[in-house]
C-alpha cells in the first residue's frame, strides 16, 4: 500500500501544471473510480477538510494517504506529492540564476495558463457534482462561489457558515 | 499559520520582514515556480533553500513549511475516522463539502476570467475542461496532447 501511495503521488506531482489542484481530476479518478479507496462523497470532504486545515493546498494527498495507511500513509503520500516536482524546481532554480531567460518564462506562462484553467474549472466542476445533493448544498457551493471569486472574504468564514448550514438544515 | 492560502503570509515574511528578497526577485522566482509542476508554494520554498543552501537548504524550507500542516492535517484525519458517521458530523461535513466545492469553484473563476476574453486561450481552455470533466481522459495524455498545442499556438504571441 506505501509503495502504492507513492508511485501514484510521485507520478501526479509531475503532473501538476499549475498547482496541485489541476490534479484533482485525476486523483478523483483513480482514488474513486479505478481503485474504489473512497466513495464521491468521501474525495469531496477530504478536500473540503484539506482547505479547513492552515497550509498549502496539498493537504488531500496527506489526508488521502492517511485515510489508506494511516499516519505513515500521510506522511509517504505527502513526501510523494512533493519531492519529484520540488527537486525539479530547485533544479531549475539552481540552473537558471545566473542567465534568467525572460522569453522562455512568458512563453511557458502563456503556454500554461489556458490548461491550468482548464483544469482547475473541471476540479471545481468534478467537486460540485460530487457534494451538490439538493437544493441547499448547491446554493452553498454557488454563494462560496460568488462570494470567493468576486470578494476578499477569508475562506474560513465561508466553510464556517457552510459546516454550519449543513448542521443545522441538513 | 497559512489558513487559506499561504503565500501572501510566505511573502511578507521574506521580502518585508527578515529581507532575504527583494520583492522583483520574489517575483521572478515565484513565476519560475509556477511554470513547473507541482504546489507553487511548495516548490518556492524547494527553490529558495536550495539556491541558499544546497540540498540541505531546501530539505529544511521543505520541512518547515510543511511539518505543522501535515500534523494538523493528520490529527483531522483521525478525527474523520472516528467521528465522520456521526449524524452531526455527517451533516456539518455535507454543507462543509458544498462550501469547499464553491471555493474551488471561486478560485477556478479568479484564475481562468482574465485570460478567457482571449478566443485561442478560451477554446484551450475548453478543450481541457472536456477532456478532463466530461470525457475522464488521463491527465497525462490532456498535459502531453493540449500542453504542446498551446505551447505552439503561443509560439508567436509572446514577443
Amino acid at each position: 500500500m506505501l509503495t502504492d501511495l507513492a508511485l501514484l503521488f510521485s507520478k501526479l506531482s509531475l503532473l501538476a501544471v499549475g498547482g496541485v489542484n489541476s490534479t484533482l481530476p485525476e486523483l478523483a479518478r483513480i482514488v474513486v473510480t479505478e481503485k474504489h479507496w473512497l466513495s464521491a462523497t468521501q474525495f469531496s470532504q477530504l478536500y473540503a477538510i484539506a482547505n479547513t486545515a492552515p497550509g498549502p493546498n496539498m493537504l488531500i494527498v496527506t489526508l488521502i494517504g492517511s485515510h489508506q495507511a494511516g499516519v505513515a500513509g500521510g506522511l509517504v503520500a505527502s513526501a510523494a506529492m512533493v519531492l519529484p516536482a520540488g527537486v525539479t524546481a530547485a533544479l531549475v532554480a539552481v540552473l537558471f540564476s545566473k542567465h534568467q531567460n525572460a522569453r522562455w518564462k512568458r512563453l511557458a506562462q502563456a503556454a500554461l495558463l489556458p490548461v491550468t484553467a482548464g483544469l482547475v474549472l473541471a476540479a471545481a466542476s468534478l467537486l460540485a457534482r460530487q457534494s451538490d445533493t439538493g437544493w441547499l448544498t448547491a446554493g452553498l457551493t454557488a454563494a462560496a462561489a460568488l462570494l470567493t471569486w468576486r470578494t476578499k472574504l477569508h475562506p474560513l468564514w465561508l466553510l464556517g457558515a457552510g459546516a454550519l448550514a449543513g448542521l443545522l438544515f441538513l | 499559520m497559512g489558513f487559506g492560502g499561504v503565500l501572501p503570509i510566505i511573502r511578507r515574511v521574506m521580502v518585508d520582514d527578515r529581507r532575504w528578497l527583494t520583492q522583483t526577485e520574489f517575483n521572478e522566482l515565484f513565476s519560475l515556480c509556477q511554470s513547473l509542476p507541482g504546489a507553487n508554494v511548495v516548490n518556492l520554498s524547494f527553490a529558495f533553500g536550495a539556491r541558499e543552501g544546497g540540498a540541505s537548504g531546501a530539505v529544511a524550507a521543505v520541512t518547515g513549511l510543511l511539518s505543522a500542516p501535515v500534523s494538523i492535517v493528520l490529527v483531522l484525519a483521525g478525527l474523520y475516522a472516528r467521528f465522520g458517521g456521526l449524524a452531526p458530523v455527517r451533516h456539518a461535513l455535507l454543507g462543509l463539502a458544498a462550501t469547499a466545492a464553491g471555493l474551488a469553484l471561486g478560485s477556478a473563476l479568479r484564475i481562468a476570467s482574465p485570460i478567457l476574453t482571449v478566443p485561442r486561450n478560451m477554446l484551450l481552455a475548453a478543450a481541457v475542461y472536456g477532456l478532463a470533466f466530461g470525457l475522464h481522459i488521463s491527465l497525462p495524455l490532456i498535459v502531453l496532447g493540449m500542453l504542446p498545442l498551446s505551447l505552439a499556438l503561443s509560439w508567436r504571441l509572446v514577443p
